[in-house]
């Protein structure tokens, strides 16, 4: 099977599992098949019958999935309990925030980790090393939620937060990475043979360790969007992870399970992207 | 780097054996309320203060220290046993039934972190006892905590099914129970205990991160995350930088602990 039809079923196999899962905490959600329309005393006997009807169809789990992916496939993903808003209309006001910030946080930390890695791996200055080594180590130690906090006290943009928790990750991974390359027996001969540092750089490490690079630029998506929970509800971005926080305190499981789903397929497919070019890079690479 | 690796096990004994004196060494309860002296600086009474209810901080960040400092390492022991299981089963059956489990592994780890706990979290209750929101924070770390080591110890498994020694077991007739219990676990070890303390300070920033945002252990039991909490309130013109004593302390502690990890990740 090629590696993109592979891919496909990846995705595929992670909405059917992903909606299953989702479909099978919904139900078990408290409160889940109690209609409160049921109590209005306005309604007639055969309008609460015909309300129990549609509430019936769901009582059987796998009616209940099927009802569901049916919904999710024609873009129906649901109301959320607690908003009284279709959670497709949710997710569009609130999304091109999610990326924004997720976007800025990638390329923030992108940005600072990989050239500052290339830079201590090629120019062996230890003094560098040392100090974006205990900047990052730093960084790895304090949780998201503190660092948005600090930035809020101190007045700074929210968004950067995730710059900051991108970074010591790439930089940490592509840093070994590029020093474990810059050792192989070929560079050491290039360099022998007087070749300079950008000429080793762009013809002979980065081509061996694009492929791991990649894995770990689908690895950072996550990291991003993970990290935007407590980024947005502390630093009040009005993004998907602010939503899923306050749908987290209501208890408010088939918003809460939606969104989830969706980043999961955001990541998944980011993964599986890089893992195509990875492989590409691999099969080019003499 | 062997004198950082002593200070850092120092530390955390030193750390370890007070937070378990805790109910010696603290003035108080961690609950009690000097209700006329909130948000008091540090002073002979009070070594680090009051929080803004008036509860001793010192006591607060003792207690707080002992949740966060003796759970997570428990959460990581359950995360990494369930780890060991999985990991290590699928890499012993082999075949379709390994890549079904390191499928479903793969699927697991596709999920953001904290999208997923949240998501566990919110289908539990949520207005529970201070007792039952510390077990079931750090039960979920530890249920949900085991992908990643499993996919690593399926691949060591596998490893070591191909070996040399463990085919040269087998043509002994060494089978089964024993073949595991005798040849592969004592082997599997050292892959364990790095992923075990790998897991510690993942899962006390991981705590630390839902009890900021309320989803954590519940008040007036104080762990880390609810200690950082009070951060929301200071402000330069306050002056109370004491409340930033749990935010050393945890950087201390998950430093401590990935210099140890480092060690670990060597020996394995």
């Amino acid at each position: 099977m090629s590696g993109l039809a592979k891919c496909a079923v990846k995705v595929l196999l992670t909405v059917l599992l992903g909606g299953f899962l989702g479909a099978t905490l919904v139900r078990m959600a408290p409160g889940f098949g109690v209609d409160e329309e049921e109590l209005d005393t306005r309604l007639s006997h055969e309008s609460i019958q015909s309300l129990r009807r549609t509430d019936a169809a769901d009582s059987n789990l796998a009616a209940f999935y099927f009802h569901y992916l049916g919904r999710i496939v024609r873009g129906d993903l649901g109301t959320s309990r607690t908003l009284q808003r279709p959670v497709s209309q949710l997710l569009a006001e609130r999304f091109p925030e999610t990326l924004k910030s997720v976007g800025l946080g990638l390329a923030l930390g992108w940005a600072l980790g990989l050239p500052l890695a290339i830079f201590v791996v090629m120019t062996r200055t230890w003094y560098v090393d040392l100090f974006a080594s205990m900047l990052g180590g730093i960084l790895l130690c304090i949780p998201a939620a503190v660092l948005a906090l600090l930035f809020v006290l101190m007045q700074a943009p929210g968004r950067l937060v995730l710059g900051l928790i991108v970074f010591p990750k790439v930089f940490r991974y592509s840093r070994n990475l590029l020093a474990q390359s810059s050792d192989l027996p070929h560079i050491l001969t290039a360099r022998a043979k007087g070749l300079g540092n950008a000429r080793v750089l762009l013809w002979h490490i980065l081509p061996v360790t694009a492929p791991q690079l990649l894995a770990l630029a689908g690895i950072s998506l996550s990291i991003a969007f993970a990290a935007a929970i407590p980024v947005e509800v502390l630093c009040d971005l009005p993004g998907i992870g602010q939503l899923a926080w306050k749908a987290a305190l209501e208890r408010d499981l088939a918003l809460l399970v939606n969104l989830t789903m969706i980043v999961t397929l955001i990541t998944v497919i980011a993964n599986s992207a890089s893992d195509l070019v990875g492989h590409a890079f691999r099969t080019v690479e003499p | 780097m062997k004198w950082a690796r002593a200070a850092a096990v120092i530390f955390l004994v030193v750390l370890a054996l007070v937070c378990l004196l805790a109910d010696f060494l603290a003035p108080t309860s961690y609950a009690h309320q000097f209700r006329e002296v909130p948000d008091a600086a540090p002073s002979r009474h009070h070594l680090l203060g009051t929080d803004a209810l008036g509860r001793d901080r010192f006591t607060r960040v003792l207690y707080g220290s002992r949740v966060s400092l003796l759970l997570a390492p428990a959460a990581a022991l359950l995360a990494s046993l369930l780890a060991a299981l999985i990991g290590a089963g699928a890499g012993l059956a082999g075949g379709w039934v390994e890549r079904c489990i390191m499928a479903a592994t793969d699927l697991f780890l596709s999920l953001p972190w904290l999208f997923l706990l949240i998501t566990v979290r919110a289908l539990l209750p949520l207005n529970v006892s201070p007792m039952a929101s510390v077990t079931i924070t750090f039960a979920l770390l530890g249920c949900l905590g085991w992908a990643a080591a499993a996919r690593v110890i399926c691949a060591d498994t596998r490893a070591l099914c191909r070996s040399d020694f463990v085919l040269l077991a087998r043509a002994s007739g060494c089978d089964g129970f024993r073949l595991l219990w005798r040849h592969i676990v004592p082997n599997l070890k050292p892959i364990v205990y790095a992923q075990f303390w790998i897991s510690i300070p993942v899962f006390i920033l991981t705590e630390a991160n839902l009890g900021i945002l309320g989803l954590g252990v519940a008040e007036p039991l104080p762990s880390w995350g609810g200690l950082l909490r009070e951060l929301e309130s200071f402000s330069g013109l306050s002056g109370q930088p004491w409340i930033f004593v749990p935010l050393v302390l945890l950087i201390l502690v998950v430093s401590s602990f990935h210099l140890l990890m480092e060690n670990e990740e060597l020996t394995a």
